[in-house]
């Protein structure tokens, strides 16, 4: 069981996105009675759910579910009123983004947010954990710096490889806002890859991606999964969900309503009175 | 006509884009010297005359380059809008002042010597700089803005409160001097000529009697040589500064401050602990400015006068005008501003006034009296009127105004703003090794 305290920031860099942690069968993720209201609105209302590891879990739901605010709550982005977020054994509710993000859970976000004016390479250089020249006083001092280059060179190599692996190293010069919708969930994706998280959280990561590019991410997601990643993905397309995540979470008003496969979840008659709104 | 004036501007950042940076610098700098020899001939300079016109443009762009520069760290590259740079600088130089000035001098100071004074200024000015940023820290844009020019205020007018003219703390005595300002210890390039560097009244040095000795003979003055020296000096602190945050922008740190300029919830998602770096930028940034205000200051007055928020909008004006976001653009927009925006229109006053006779005591004293004889195609008192000596600082207002809204409109980056300034330790321009690995 570990324990971080929230502020250890430095989670080693070279740690493998395959877990090796002794404690393999609890979920990675467990999510217990969150609750989060703005104003009169209770956007989460008492959420429990968990994701296993290795999985690619689905969360669906009408618009206005919860599932946004659900990932804003989970990485920090936003605080809960109430309820737990546990990862990987360890309790990280309040904790800020960045501080999740080091532990090893990572999210995108659904509208693309791209850095503009760097570039493709800048973007998946920026990610990495533990990067030595991120102080100030060693990425100026002579002498020291020798070992910030050293890892650059290292980042660089990697941030190469990664944009190969998701097709976008013929980009690598570009300006990030020179992308095209679909290239920038890719660079979306290369950017968390970069990080070596345990899990990483996607919202909506084919809305705007054309047929093709879109088997090619799913294709994508397939092998980082094999590899030991473990995803939680917020999707529209039903198709996708049906075809690609096991099991699905069908959040509705801030609760989960299902929880199980795809079959349970296309053939449970409060799905559909949930999406249709009205009596089946 | 207006085409052509496009064109002449395409050509021109074409020109720009295909340059080295050290061959722009140097082509920007004898391009000045050059203007500004050709003024000083027009105007009938002799040698002493030409040479402190020189000094005096060398000085001024060398000072406002490094502002630019610290700011540059901050707003450029960081996108963190601190509308409190003179507020900051002003902390460096009374910091120095009221370390190093002597106890006996009105107002006293504590005497230390001047290179713990400078070490001192630079210090406060970054610690002043980080707690400022505190608050500030959840503050972003027009807010932040807001707190910081308010802070700055706050910084003069406190200098400038009767409260601090003088105070004794533990027994110590020193001051601001208030409203009358307080006079600073003597520049520190005078080491080289005279046998007391301290004393104004001091002989000069074997070595000072030499130089000046030899500068005399053809004519340019003792000041003059001790000035010249000091803004030669003063080059070298610019090429330090710039060099130190060049390193800074080329690295994992400022390819986060970067990130934090473009979109600071994504760095935060990443894993960066984005007040830190916030913070961190903000001490060095007003440690900086700090310095560049000592080294303006040194060896002459600190009053509050010199720290007004115009103090700061200049410092922009200047780093708009190079581009924010690249450092060696904000060395060209520091040696363009200060020389053709802050000094030019002294020396187009002096070129009219040399050319057009004005007559003494015919200078109008409102837009009414200047405007009037337009009526009968009389357009010296307006002209008079315009360069008066009172109106010489409005009319470098009305300057930044038409340089502004042209850049904006057609320039909006500045002179070098597009420019990509990699922010990486080593090189991205191609993969080492290439396709076949």
């Amino acid at each position: 069981m570990t324990t971080t305290a929230p502020d250890s920031d430095d989670a080693p860099a070279d740690e493998s996105a395959a877990t090796t942690d002794a404690d393999a069968d609890a979920p990675l993720l467990q999510v217990r009675e969150l609750e989060k209201s703005f104003g009169g609105i209770t956007a989460v209302d008492g959420a429990t759910f968990e994701v296993e590891r290795g999985t690619i879990t689905g969360l669906i739901g009408p618009n206005g579910a919860g599932k946004s605010t659900t990932f804003d709550l989970v990485t920090g982005v936003q605080t809960p009123d109430s309820g737990q977020v546990v990862f990987d054994g360890t309790d990280i509710t309040g904790w800020r983004p960045h501080q999740a993000a080091n532990r090893g859970l990572v999210r995108t976000f659904q509208i693309a947010r791209e850095l503009d004016e760097m570039t493709v390479l800048e973007n998946a250089m920026l990610a990495p954990r533990g990067q030595v020249g991120e102080n100030l006083w060693r990425a100026v001092l002579p002498g020291v710096r020798k070992e910030v280059v050293r890892q650059e060179e290292q980042l660089r190599e990697q941030a190469w490889e990664t944009l190969e692996f998701l097709e976008l190293d013929h980009l690598a010069e570009e300006y990030a806002g020179a992308l095209s919708g679909g290239q920038r969930k890719l660079l979306e994706l290369a950017r968390v890859l970069m990080i070596e998280p345990e899990m990483i959280l996607l919202d909506e990561p084919l809305a705007g991606v054309n047929p093709t590019l879109e088997e090619k991410l799913l294709d994508r997601l397939h092998s980082l999964r094999d590899d030991g990643y473990t995803f939680l993905l917020v999707e529209h397309d039903m198709d996708v969900i049906m075809n690609h995540c096991e099991p699905v979470i069908v959040l509705h008003q801030g609760e989960v309503l299902v929880e199980g496969s795809p079959e349970q979840v296309k053939n449970d008659d409060r799905v559909l009175e949930a999406y249709l709104g009205g009596e089946v | 006509m207006s085409a052509r004036v496009d064109d002449g501007m395409a050509a021109v950042s074409e020109w720009f884009d295909g340059r080295s940076d050290a061959a722009l610098l140097l082509v920007l700098a004898v391009g000045l010297y050059a203007l500004f020899t050709g003024v000083s001939l027009v105007l009938g300079y002799d040698l002493g005359g030409i040479v402190n016109t020189l000094r005096r443009i060398t000085f001024l762009s060398a000072i406002y380059a490094m502002l630019v520069l610290a700011l540059n760290l901050q707003w450029g590259y960081t996108g963190l809008f601190n509308l409190g740079v003179a507020g900051f600088m002003a902390v460096g130089v009374y910091t120095m002042g009221m370390l190093s000035t002597a106890p006996t001098t009105n107002p006293p100071g504590l005497g230390l010597p001047l290179p713990i004074g400078i070490l001192g200024g630079v210090i406060a000015a970054a610690l002043v700089g980080a707690v400022a940023s505190l608050p500030a820290l959840r503050l972003r844009g027009d807010y932040l803005a807001i707190v910081t020019l308010a802070f700055s205020e706050i910084v003069r007018l406190t200098y400038r409160s009767p409260v601090f003219e003088t105070f004794s703390v533990a027994g110590l005595s020193l001051g601001t001097g208030g409203s009358t300002g307080m006079s600073l210890p003597t520049n520190p390039i005078r080491i080289l000529f005279y046998e007391n560097s301290q004393e104004v009244t001091s002989p000069p040095s074997a070595f000072g009697e030499a130089v000046f000795g030899t500068f005399e003979a053809i004519g340019v003055r003792a000041p003059v040589v001790e000035g010249t020296a000091y803004a030669i000096v003063l080059l070298f602190v610019v090429a330090g500064v710039y060099a130190l945050l060049r390193r800074v922008g080329n690295s994992p740190f400022g390819r986060v401050l970067k990130a934090i300029r473009e979109d600071e919830t994504v760095a935060g998602a990443l894993g960066k602990d984005t007040r830190l770096f916030k913070v961190k930028v903000f001490a060095l940034g007003c440690g900086l400015m700090g310095l560049a205000a000592i080294l303006w200051r040194i060896g002459g007055l600190a009053s509050t006068a010199d720290f007004r928020p115009i103090t700061t909008f200049y410092v922009f004006v200047a780093l708009i005008i190079g581009g924010a976001g690249s450092n060696t653009g904000s060395v060209v927009g520091g040696a363009v501003f200060a020389s053709l925006l802050f000094e030019g229109p002294n020396f187009v006053r002096r070129v009219v006034t040399q050319y057009v006779d004005i007559g003494i005591g015919q200078t109008p004293s409102t837009i009414f009296e200047a405007v009037g004889p337009l009526a009968s195609l009389d357009v010296t008192p307006l002209l008079a009127y315009t360069i008066s000596d009172v109106n010489v600082s409005a009319l470098r207002l009305v300057l930044l105004g038409v340089v502004l809204i042209y850049l904006i409109q057609n320039r909006p980056e500045g002179l070098l703003g597009h420019r990509t300034e990699t922010a990486a330790s080593v090189d991205l321009s191609e993969r080492p090794g290439g396709e076949d690995r």
